[in-house]
């Protein structure tokens, strides 16, 4: 006798998503010109049409949120702005069912994570800038502080509605405009997010979503009408960004790509540990820029939390994104999927050893088994490079000191973990690491209250807490 | 006495044994709980889970006002839960106080319940102080009057006050008085150990001193069998079978009330010790009030509907 769960999906029924989409520019949908697919990473099913948009839709949604922003939402007290973001935070909550649905199934992610993780901390980031709109004086950001302007904002596929949320949710408290663009793969929760908007009868012009590529978001980056720029994504696009706003007098934030060091010490709580290693990389298929893809282990433990690690890992469930009780999901595009197999294949051939626990991965739609790959060292191409998949790189230590060197040894510095009981080590460690974010035996936590940025090539500025609102005010320092 | 040759019995052994234990942390040890606890348990599962639940109740009565007619009454309840539907199965024991055993199991044997186990409390029950002879005679009747499973308590005082080796020696002399007798099963009392920390010391203690079972709780002190206090005992168990390739059983016991509980508990053994575990051997759940609403959601299941408790019988 054993204990299989019986499938318990969840109803597809909440949402309606339409044929095709336009765009979300002044307050109304328009219709686009050109459209393309937006699939089911799960099932290659084709969801609907999204409008690709060309420079006559960029200007439109550049010129609306610019009208918007002069005759409207910056002359609005903080108070009234703050009150339509608590009405949009609502509205969010209220919806969340809906939201979740479609995020899962436009992104592939667990239901379990969109419902629990994603909507709540989305509408969370509503609600805590919805606090500051009118306490902007306060926030030791200068006596009078004031907004840039428009912003032109393009987020990933990894976390959309929550990116979408850690974007416009400082960009209207603090009484600036937005030009958004949701990633090609991942539009169908932004543009329910456009509804929202109207529901929530935010002024038109004030938010401004428009789809397409990366031609779209080279539109917006090099639009002469737009005074901040917020990217998230990968370093390689971050960097051709900083090029393009360079000569500018635009305002840029990027945050970027990561290889975070999860760092175990041989006092660490190990059950705990091995959940947080889990949680670290296996989260979200490991599309997280801050997941814990480096795993250090002293080496008078490695044996041990790795045999610990391969028990958990036997208990992951794989498979149907909309069934509840799934832990990891299907990844989010067939390019993504060729580029997690091809970096894989780089960690097989340096000769790094590959295990995965026994799983079926579905026959349609894109998937990788969770993958750890030990003995791999400081110079192997998995150890280095970004895989944004769900393949997790060990390596060992001897002691703290060599740990923390091989930790800060890259070219990235978006976050880290520690695993100690030991208090002082811990602080001492945290000290030593060249990451903005650092978790004490825990990971991939979030919080709006707490600023996220990277060091070094995984971006520029803080997102989040006090220290984010400084990136959407003038004559604010970035740091 | 070897110990699985852990410790050799003396204090030094002992507290170094302990002392090579890894912490728990509080916030990962509930979160994961936490998670473990969202886990959608339908149709085929949730009949197979009720089922199952109910071979694993250790139905309780431990109250001052036990009468001989109640304990009767228990034991029936016990033999055949449902006495409108025989596919309903025996729960796993009858768990009463001392001078309640030998009714207990003449009734059950009157009642064709042989094969339902009658467990003591025992060991000066729920506090657990008295003096070492008390605690031995109180043992030793039980077994007399036809327990064939001793909950025990532990000496919280002594644990608390770091006197480590007084637990597990008094632990140590009930287990030779249990000999092949009786099972035994040691009580924490978690609400009273309070950190996880000291749940994961007193379970690998408990082990090594003998027990064939860890309980969480004497269901008098709340908080009892939460899902982290639960689950830090399942690490436990699961880490002394790769140490000892011994499956010692695990108990919880207060605040499982409805069958939704329950279903958390098993969920919490099958992703820590996995299916082994999930069986009235190594795994049950002291109650008196959850027996009968497992019964109400297996005639939901059945009927489509659910019914008033008055279709269930009260005891």
């Amino acid at each position: 006798m054993s204990f299989e769960y019986a499938p318990a999906p969840e109803s597809r029924a909440v949402v309606s998503i339409k044929p095709k989409y336009g765009h979300f520019i002044g307050g109304k949908f328009v219709a686009g010109s050109k459209h393309f697919p937006t699939v089911n990473p799960a099932t290659e099913e084709v969801l609907s049409q999204i409008a690709l948009a060309g420079k006559a839709e960029v200007d439109a949604a550049v010129k609306a949120a610019r009208k918007a922003y002069t005759t409207t939402w910056s002359k609005m007290s903080g108070k009234e702005r703050g009150k339509y973001l608590y009405r949009i935070a609502r509205i969010m909550q209220e919806r969340a069912r809906e939201f979740a649905v479609l995020e899962t199934l436009d992104n592939g992610k667990p239901i379990r994570e969109s419902r629990d993780t994603d909507i709540p901390l989305a509408a969370a980031h509503f609600f805590y800038h919805a606090g500051w709109a009118d306490k902007l004086e306060y926030a030791g950001l200068g006596t009078s502080p004031k907004p840039l302007g428009v912003a032109g904002q393009i987020i990933p596929w990894n976390f959309p509605l929550l990116m979408l949320a850690w974007k416009v949710a400082p960009a209207l408290a603090t009484g600036n405009t937005v030009v958004l663009k949701p990633a090609e793969s991942t539009p169908l929760t932004a543009l329910l997010f456009a509804e929202v908007c109207q529901q929530a009868e935010l002024p038109a012009g004030v938010v401004n979503i428009v789809t397409g590529d990366g031609s779209t978001g080279a539109l917006i980056v090099n639009h002469p009408g737009i005074d901040k720029i917020a990217f998230t994504g990968s370093t390689e696009v971050g960097k051709i960004i900083a090029r393009a706003v360079a000569p500018t007098k635009k305002s840029v934030t990027l945050e970027l790509g990561g290889k975070a060091a999860n760092i175990v010490f041989d006092d660490a709580p190990i059950d705990e540990t091995v959940e947080g290693i889990v949680n670290g990389i296996f989260f979200n298929q490991g599309h997280v820029c801050c997941a814990g893809s480096r795993l250090l282990l002293q080496e008078n433990v490695a044996e041990e939390v790795l045999h610990k690690l391969k028990n958990r890992m036997e208990k992951i469930r794989v498979g149907d994104p909309m069934d509840k009780n799934t832990d990891v999901g299907a990844i989010n595009s067939k390019e993504q999927l060729a580029k997690i197999t091809e970096l894989a294949a780089a960690g097989d051939a340096e000769g790094a050893e590959r295990w995965s626990p026994a799983c079926t991965l579905p026959a349609k739609g894109f998937w990788f088994a969770p993958t750890i790959f030990t003995g791999v060292t400081q110079a192997h191409r998995i150890a280095r490079e970004e895989i944004f998949g769900p393949v997790l790189s060990v390596l060992t230590f001897r002691t703290p000191q060599e740990a923390i060197e091989k930790a800060n040894n890259t070219p990235f510095g978006l976050s880290a973990g520690i695993w100690s009981e030991k208090g002082s080590r811990t602080l001492w460690a945290s000290q030593q690491l060249r990451a903005g974010v650092i978790w004490a035996n825990t990971f991939n936590k979030f919080d709006p209250t707490s600023p996220f940025g990277g060091y070094k090539e995984s971006g520029w500025g803080r997102e989040g807490g006090r220290h984010g609102l400084s990136a959407y005010l003038k004559g604010v320092s970035h740091e | 006495m070897s110990f699985y040759g852990l410790v050799d019995g003396s204090d030094a052994s002992l507290k170094s044994y302990l002392n090579n234990l890894s912490g728990v942390d509080q916030v990962g040890a509930e979160a994961r709980a936490a998670m473990l606890a969202t886990r959608s348990i339908k149709t085929s599962s949730k009949r197979w889970a009720i089922d199952t639940a109910i071979t694993m109740v250790d139905l309780t009565t431990l109250e001052g006002a036990d009468t001989p007619g109640k304990v009767k009454a228990l034991c029936t309840k016990a033999v055949r839960p449902d006495p409108t539907d025989s596919s309903v199965p025996s729960v796993g024991a009858v768990c009463v106080y001392n001078d309640m055993v030998s009714v207990a199991r003449t009734h059950l044997d009157l009642i064709g319940g042989q094969h339902v186990p009658v467990a003591a409390v025992s060991t000066a029950f729920p506090s657990g102080r008295a003096s070492m002879a008390v605690k031995i005679q109180d043992t030793q009747d039980a077994i007399d009057a036809g327990a064939a499973e001793i909950d025990m308590v532990i000496d919280r005082g002594a644990f608390l006050a770091g006197r480590y080796i007084d637990v597990f020696n008094e632990i140590v002399q009930i287990k030779q008085v249990c000999g092949d007798k009786a099972h035994l099963k040691v009580i924490f009392e978690t609400g009273e150990l309070v950190t996880y920390d000291n749940v994961r010391k007193a379970s690998f203690l408990a082990m090594a001193a003998g027990a064939d079972f860890i309980k969480t709780s004497t269901g008098k002190v709340a908080p009892a069998a939460t899902p982290p206090v639960v689950l830090v005992m399942l690490e436990a168990v699961r880490d002394f079978y790769e140490m000892t390739n011994t499956r010692i059983g695990v108990k919880p016991a207060g605040g499982i009330r409805n069958t939704k509980d329950a279903i958390k508990q098993l969920v919490l053994v099958n992703e820590t010790v996995g299916p082994d575990w999930l069986n009235p051997k190594l795994f049950r759940i002291g109650a008196s009030a959850l027996l009968n609403d497992l019964l109400m959601q297996r005639m939901k299941m059945d009927e489509g509907y659910y019914s008033s408790p008055q279709y269930v019988t009260m005891d």
